[in-house]
């Protein structure tokens, strides 16, 4: 299984490459110039030095006890990926592509964004190496994290604002995909989660596997044994990817993402593309998307703008398909009852992300016995969702 | 497979290299200004000189166009475009004309469709080719399974950053023309650079026999010309659509865009090439 994807990006029926001709020798020189440094030494050197020393990896595997204690069932520990520089997972991909684009003798960096962590990632690897980097976030983003859009300026980072659409994530890939077509010649997409066309899910899941990996080796070393559930939210995917790659051929372990259910599957609003989602291309990819009958778009929602995708990575679908790896939702407001929850027994304040996974672990726990081990990826902090939560709380700041 | 009926994109370029014209290919977004006023502009560009038309199927997402025409699809999409629509107003258009229709558009709603009653229905509706952004050849088989025996032309796009790997691939799939993009880019951004175009096609000539198009920069009668010295078809997109939203809701809007076109035209046909397409 972990052959995937074929050489023509495919995960079963899921991934390829649906671009604009003028993208395809840049989609097959970038996959090139990946399978060639993905055997180079010194690069794996290299990106492991900046993982260690300057991500700040690997990252801890905290069990959390009172959390434990108060659901009465299975251990849950938490992969802490809220620890790492930048405040979320999305650094691991960030220097590894980065240093890609470097090798590649590209000269610009573009990015999209949605909650603005892998925006802010970028940005910071940009100015780790000296790229200049422009930013495309939807004006509705722009709004919901002003903390993160002010970071990424402060990184020397310049934020486009996309309007068109529904002003969101979506919004944003459109229009870095427009600047890629308009000067592939110099610029690398730093794309970042498991999405867009062939190569990039790849390249990104194993830039992420970094997550699973460490987390195999700490469970090992503390349980003497493998978990029976791991369990991660997904919009594009990376952070469930990267956990889930290296278990992928532990069939005892059991996979699950968790999905943003908005407001309700039943409502219609909400960012569930594997749960209440059809198969479609979207983004360079085919895989599980919001459609409507005409096969046009539907806007997803979802309280947590890293969840607030209307498709997903094309490994997740295929996970799906063969049953490898099961998707549940969990909506807005139960993401919320989780984050106070980890906020007040265990001193963490998760991203709305990450809390969409601790809602589904503190469902499924109380149903599973103490011997049990539930590993949840934290794959970032909350300090961003800050103005979010107080609002959805009734809280003026 | 069953062999392709003569299609009328394949008829047109034949008649038009025997006299040793040029086509001009007007793109026109469905339900932009409205529905009924598309079918009108299809009468419009027909009779102003199309030789052959390019009609947008709008998409929510639709990651290759510059802003005119994201402007110009959202309107489509507001009132209400969709491909069964197209398909529809093909059909209708097909009663009174036999100018070879080629669908412009994205990927997802064909998929969506279901890919062979796609086929049956556009060949069935009179469409003769397809021009689908976002699919390039290597992921096209699901669909040219289909729309091969059914007669409906799969047309492929080339660019300036297609090397000599792509150009295999792409000649080997394509049908009906080649639709060369003269910028790398979006639609109606950057203007086409002739001097800079007319190499590759004369270089692609050696390679197809089939049909040479160029667009995505040609916004002038006179880049139309300049392009015409060397292409077999020069598509113009952005530039019509333009004129269509400065006079959206105005009565002269079909003469405004029917004298466009012919100046387009004029300035193809200035260009007489010797007839058998040899340049």
């Amino acid at each position: 299984m972990q052959s995937l994807p074929d050489r023509h990006g495919h995960f079963g029926i899921f991934g390829g490459r649906y671009v604009a001709e003028t993208l395809m020798p840049a989609l097959i020189e970038l996959e090139r110039a990946y399978r060639q440094i993905s055997r180079d030494r010194s690069f794996r050197q290299e990106l492991q030095g900046y993982l260690r020393d300057y991500a700040g990896r690997e990252t801890p595997l905290y069990f959390a006890q009172r959390l434990t204690a108060k659901l009465g069932g299975a251990k849950i520990y938490l992969k802490r990926e809220d620890l790492c520089h930048t405040g979320s997972h999305k650094i691991n991909n960030a220097l590894g592509q980065a240093l890609l684009a470097r090798r590649m003798g590209k000269q610009r960096l573009i990015a999209e964004t949605g909650a603005g962590q892998h925006g802010v990632a970028t940005a910071t690897v940009a100015a780790l190496l000296g790229f200049p980097c422009e930013v495309f976030m939807g004006s509705e983003d722009v709004q919901r994290q002003s903390l993160n859009v002010f970071r990424m300026k402060l990184l020397g980072a310049q934020v486009r604002p996309v309007s068109s659409g529904s002003a969101t994530l979506k919004d944003a890939i459109n229009e870095a995909l427009r600047d890629w077509v308009t000067h592939v010649e110099t610029t690398y997409y730093l794309v970042g989660s498991t999405m867009s066309a062939h190569p990039y899910p790849m390249i990104v899941r194993d830039f992420q596997s970094v997550i699973g990996k460490e987390t195999k080796r700490q469970i090992l070393r503390r349980e003497g044994r493998l978990p029976d559930y791991l369990v991660a939210c997904v919009g594009g995917g990376s952070n469930a990817m990267g956990l889930f790659y290296p278990f992928l051929d532990n069939p005892e372990v059991r996979l699950v993402g968790v999905e943003g259910g908005g407001k309700g599957l039943d409502t219609g609003e909400h960012a569930a593309s594997i749960s209440a989602g059809t198969i479609g291309i979207l983004h360079g990819k085919k895989t599980y998307i919001l459609q409507d009958e005409m096969g046009q778009i539907r806007p997803a929602h979802s309280i947590s703008a890293g969840l607030d995708y209307p498709g997903v990575g094309p490994e997740h679908a295929y996970l799906h398909s063969i049953g490898r790896a099961q998707y549940v939702a969990v909506t807005d407001g139960e993401a919320l009852e989780a984050f106070q929850l980890l906020s007040e027994s265990e001193g963490i304040i998760p991203a709305l992300e990450s809390a969409h996974a601790v809602a589904y672990a503190a469902k499924l726990a109380p149903k599973l016995g103490r011997d049990r081990i539930v590993v949840v990826n934290l794959s970032g902090r909350g300090d961003k969702d800050m103005a979010t939560v107080a609002k959805a709380l009734g809280v003026t700041l | 497979m069953a062999s392709p009926k003569k299609n009328r994109i394949d008829r047109v370029f034949a008649s038009l290299r025997e006299r040793g014209e040029v086509a001009l290919i007007p793109f026109l977004t469905l339900g932009d200004p409205s529905l009924e006023g598309t079918l009108d502009l299809l009468h419009t560009v027909e009779e102003a000189g199309a030789d052959l038309i390019e009609l947008g199927v709008p998409f929510s997402d639709p990651t290759a166009d510059g802003p005119v025409l994201q402007h110009s699809l959202e309107v489509g999409l507001r009132a209400g475009a969709s491909l069964p629509r197209a398909l529809e107003l093909v059909q209708e258009f097909r009663r009174s004309s036999e100018t070879p229709i080629v669908l412009y558009g994205y990927y997802n709603p064909i998929f969506r469709y279901g890919l062979e009653a796609f086929a049956r229905d556009a060949a069935a509706a009179g469409v003769d080719g397809l021009l689908v952004v976002d699919l390039p050849p290597d992921e096209a088989e699901e669909l040219l399974q289909w729309t091969r025996p059914a007669g409906v032309h799969f047309v492929c796009l080339l660019a300036p950053t297609s090397g000599r790997e792509r150009v295999r691939v792409v000649l080997r799939h394509a049908a009906g023309f080649i639709y060369y993009v003269s910028v790398t880019g979006v639609t109606g951004v950057k203007p086409v650079q002739p001097w800079e175009v007319r190499p590759v096609i004369l270089s692609l000539r050696q390679q197809t026999a089939l049909p040479i198009g160029v667009g995505f920069g040609i916004s002038t009668a006179e880049q139309a010309a300049a392009v015409a010295e060397f292409a077999d078809a020069v598509v113009v997109g952005s530039a019509i659509m333009r004129l269509v939203d400065q006079h959206r809701d105005q009565s002269d809007l079909p003469e405004v865009v029917a004298q466009f076109v012919r100046r387009l035209k004029q300035g193809t046909i200035g260009v007489k090439r010797p007839p058998s397409g040899a340049v």
